[in-house]
């Protein structure tokens, strides 16, 4: 149980060895260890979505996942969604619909809401509610979120 | 000179770094050797504490110190310094925090906290202001009248009462007795968690020099700054505050929290950085929490529906600390029917003490407990009357320029317009028009409407500055005070500065994290009172700037100042603009060809503090408490399952009198946001507590907040613009009075669409079912009737 060991995943494209302890939470291993503070912590039980990230394309609660269960994963952050050093059409639509107020929230829903669209680009805008659904804005930008989704999605048809 | 930017929806400027996810916040802020802090908290809700016994966790290994309220001998607080930074002798709360486990990581300080023994001595508990008002009551502040205090409260040594506000305006008996109509009522809000994602978090580092850095999720660095300075006894000139990113606030990182524990900490454990960072469970159980309302309110009017006379009397359920809620009781009592014209009203509004989780500011503090109450009685007046509540209200609202306000204040002729708001909000939801009934026979439509209006409620002296430099290539520092957790008051500012200077908005630059050190002043970021100071100091700072710069452009191009004008990035003559200089050749001093040099680096300076408000008297709350009034109105449409409770409000609208949208797009995210966080607030929001004062749903699961599919995908924003003239381009404050009507309005809508009427908040299936039963149960035995006969799809 104490000793730690090593393990290894792809993040953001970049293979990374760490070293953690069997009890250790993914999301605390990628704030702590690895500095990608865009993983966001809000109640560390899994109901606010805010820790969301990618894991092996599927977007899973990483407060709710041990780092050893993310061995040899591909994981992506919202650092990971960028262009390179642009941002990416999902996130210039949030960007440009003011779909982010404080912003706390902001890097989960891109995630989720790209994983939404990969998955079904023509969503419709009731699909889109409904799948962010499992995670809190306090401000309240909503509506904006679900205009932005909708916005980008064009960007997501093949 | 040109609007390019003032009235242009444009996304907030530090957008890059939130939706990337680079955006720092305090808990993203992590120091080389820092020591991690966790809580040993109350397991009484009213004890003397014997001892505490830390020896077993102090041999986890790295735990460092473990520290209690002997450690800590201070009071804290912003306006009667009630709290302790751990407790003193003696708890007052389940989840008080009565020692401080440091460790060398979060997971030793968890593993220690659990092992630090407190010995209790329970004292009686009260958990019930009412109880807590009489005279056996246990006294939960024995040293109240020791306690520092602003001047504007009356807090009553010897009893709970943390402060007594009261209002006279006319006579109030003579009032009723014109009243045709009379209507009394009770109402009542619970204890609700402003639920901000970012728990309250600070990282402090006490240096040897006595300098101390904090970087903290607070909303306003320079009250921090100096609320720690005056209640710890250190020159605020050692005290240097930076805020970072902040994951919101609502009123509930206002004033002072967690610093001093932190930075006391640090000095404690040698000198080292500390971080303390809340659990969602600390902060509903530790952490300071909007209070529980009580209120009695009886309202008179003519038969014509003319008001008469207006009689309140609010008991705010203040917890065990009431630092900043003696101010919401004092805004409760003073905005009481704040929006009409009444010649005759009383009010008593007290904040008590409490057993419980002590409370704080909350969006728009004081005025959405006052619209609850006043907005539900004027519905059930309007029903009493048999009138159109729109038709009351209209007959009504104040009048600027004519109407003398409940403080006996005489509107200003600027003030704004209340009807213009109800008007728009009536139309937006086809107000009259009756709409299709459902085909369900248990569901059932209504509409619903209010109107209520929000100022600051700040001290009178409450001032801001604003610091504008320019830099070589003519791009601009803007630094102010005012935060940004998530309002983006900040890019408003900008995008005045870009067009007062006549430059791009992109060369304006904001600074995403402040530091008192380094930024201009300004009291508090809260109250809806950013843009309108900060913005009026950063208009007096670009009238210092372009002076100086037109001083040194009227030698160059030999003409007096006042014929330049500043456009795209020149100064010029004005009528001839082919004689210009640039601006980059002036911001950093002009050279003549021969070298000589005049002028110099420009930096504009301005500041503003209210020249108008006034403290209120003691007596009978009398004075000019704000600056400006913004003036709103909400309305709804719903729809009622009487089978099961269920409100669900399908669409809805928000008018406010803003006197100028700078930025329509972040107007809009206000104004939705705040009807959102309304609209949770009244639906769902409880912090419940059992009977020997634990809170029973400190989570998400349980104590629901809003999400995406619980609101509308129709709410309008209607913005009126009617400017005021002392405020920038006319524009006032929105931050607050976007949430603070919108649970009456949903109330209001569950009385037209069902005829009954439900006063005490939240709106939960549960409560709504239970109201059915006991006022309508007809209605209810109608509908099972009609379902014998439902036919059923399958």
């Amino acid at each position: 149980m104490k000793m730690p060991r090593k393990i290894t995943f792809t993040v953001n494209g970049v293979k990374k060895q760490v070293e953690v302890k069997d009890n250790e939470l993914l999301a605390d291993v990628l704030r702590d260890k690895l500095q990608l503070t865009g993983v966001k912590q809000a109640c560390w039980r899994g109901e606010c979505g805010l820790c969301t990230v990618l894991l092996n394309g599927k977007p899973v609660k990483s407060c709710l996942i041990l780092a050893v269960e993310a061995n040899g994963a591909e994981i992506v952050t919202s650092e990971g969604l960028m262009e390179g050093d642009k941002l990416s059409h999902l996130q210039k639509s949030f960007v440009e619909n003011g779909a982010l107020q404080c912003g706390f929230c902001t890097p989960a829903f891109t995630l989720v809401t790209h994983y939404l669209l990969t998955q079904k680009p023509d969503a419709s805008e009731e699909e889109i509610r409904e799948y962010i659904s499992g995670l809190i804005c306090r401000c309240g930008t909503y509506n904006e979120i679900v205009k932005a989704v909708k916005q980008a999605s064009q960007y997501y048809k093949k | 000179m040109r609007q390019k930017y003032i009235g242009k929806a444009l996304p907030q400027l530090d957008s890059f770094h939130k939706v990337t996810g680079i955006a720092k916040y305090t808990h993203d802020i992590s120091l080389p050797g820092m020591l991690h802090v966790k809580l040993v908290t109350s397991t009484e809700p009213h004890a003397e504490i014997i001892n505490i016994d830390a020896s077993e966790a102090l041999k986890i290994p790295g735990v460092v110190a473990v520290l209690t309220g002997k450690d800590f001998p201070y009071r804290l607080g912003i306006y009667v310094g009630d709290r302790d930074v751990l407790a003193i002798d003696k708890v007052n709360w389940v989840g008080h925090p009565v020692a401080a486990v440091v460790a060398e990581t979060m997971e030793a300080a968890e593993k220690a906290i659990d092992l630090v023994e407190v010995d209790y001595k329970p004292l009686k508990p009260v958990f019930d202001p009412f109880e807590a008002l009489k005279e056996e009551a246990p006294i939960i502040h024995p040293k109240l009248g020791e306690y520092r205090r602003a001047p504007a409260f009356t807090p009553v040594p010897g009893t709970n009462i943390a402060n007594k506000f009261t209002l006279r305006k006319g006579d109030v008996e003579k009032g009723f007795k014109e009243a045709d109509v009379v209507v009394e009522n009770r109402f009542y809000m619970p204890f609700v968690s402003h639920c901000y994602m970012e728990t309250q978090s600070v990282v402090a580092h006490y240096h040897k020099d006595g300098t101390i850095e904090i970087w903290t999720s607070a909303q306003s660095p320079f009250a921090v700054r100096n609320l720690m300075g005056l209640s710890l006894g250190i020159p605020i000139g050692k005290i240097i505050i930076y805020q970072p990113f902040v994951g919101g606030g609502f009123g509930g990182k206002a004033g002072l929290h967690w610093e001093p524990l932190a930075a006391l900490i640090s000095k404690k454990v040698g000198y080292k950085p500390v971080k303390l960072k809340l659990s969602r469970k600390e902060q509903f159980t530790s952490a300071p929490v909007r209070e529980g309302f009580h209120a009695e309110v009886k309202v008179g009017a003519k038969r014509n529906g003319k008001l008469t006379a207006l009689k309140a009397k609010f008991i705010l359920d203040s917890g065990a600390f009431a630092d900043y809620t003696v101010n919401v009781s004092r805004a409760a009592g003073y905005s009481v029917g704040e929006v009409y014209d009444i010649p005759n009203v009383y009010c008593d509004s007290l904040a008590v003490y409490t057993n419980k989780v002590p409370t704080t500011a909350m969006r728009g503090f004081g005025h959405p407990e006052s619209a609850w109450a006043v907005e539900r009685s004027i519905e059930m007046l309007a029903n009493e009357l048999k009138m159109d509540p729109l038709k009351l209200r209209l007959m009504n609202v104040v009048k600027a320029g004519i109407s003398t306000t409940v403080t006996g204040e005489r509107l200003r002729e600027d003030a704004g317009n209340p009807v213009q708001c109800l008007e728009a909000v009536a139309k937006a939801i086809n107000w009259g028009k009756t709409e299709e009934k459902p085909k369900e026979p248990w569901k059932f439509i209504g509409k619903g409407l209010a109107v209520f209006s929000k100022g600051p409620a700040q001290p009178p002296n409450a001032a801001s500055a604003a610091i504008i430099k320019i830099n070589e290539d003519v791009t601009v520092d803007l630094m102010v005070g005012t935060g940004n957790f998530g309002q983006g008051t900040l890019t408003s500012l900008a995008q005045i500065v870009a067009d007062e200077l006549g430059v791009p908005v992109e060369k304006v630059r904001i600074r995403t994290m402040r530091s008192t050190d380094t930024v201009a002043y300004t009291w508090q970021t809260v109250g809806s009172r950013g843009l309108f100071t900060d913005g009026n100091a950063v208009l007096e700072a670009l009238k210092d700037a372009k002076k100086q710069i037109k001083e040194v452009a009227s030698q160059v191009l030999r003409v007096k100042p006042a014929d330049l004008e500043i456009k795209d990035g020149k100064v010029m003559v004005k009528g001839r603009p082919w004689e210009n200089v640039p601006l980059s050749d002036i911001v950093m001093g002009y050279t003549y060809p021969n070298g000589n040099s005049i002028g110099g680096p420009i930096i504009g300076r301005g500041k503003y503090i209210s020249p108008i408000n006034t403290y209120l008297d003691p007596e009978t709350g009398q004075g000019i408490p704000t600056i400006f009034y913004t003036f709103g109105a909400a309305a709804c449409k719903v729809e009622v399952d009487v089978l099961t409770g269920k409100v669900k409000v399908l669409e809805a609208a928000q008018a406010f009198d803003l006197g100028k949208a700078i930025n329509p797009l972040l107007v809009r995210q206000q104004v939705e946001g705040g009807f959102i966080m309304g609209l949770s607030v009244a639906l769902f929001e409880e912090i419940q507590f059992d009977e020997r004062g634990w809170v029973l749903n400190p989570n998400f699961s349980t104590y629901w907040v809003a999400r995406a599919a619980d609101i509308p995908s129709k709410i309008d924003t209607i913005p009126v613009e009617n400017p005021q003239k002392d405020a920038p381009y006319g524009a006032r404050g929105i931050g607050e009075v976007v949430m603070l009507g919108v649970p009456p309005t949903i109330a209001n809508a569950v009385q037209n669409a069902i005829g009954v009427n439900i006063n005490n908040l939240p709106l939960t299936p549960e409560n709504v079912w239970k109201a059915i039963k006991k006022q309508r149960p007809e209605l209810v035995e109608e509908i099972k009737k009609k379902l014998v006969s439902w036919k059923w799809k399958v």
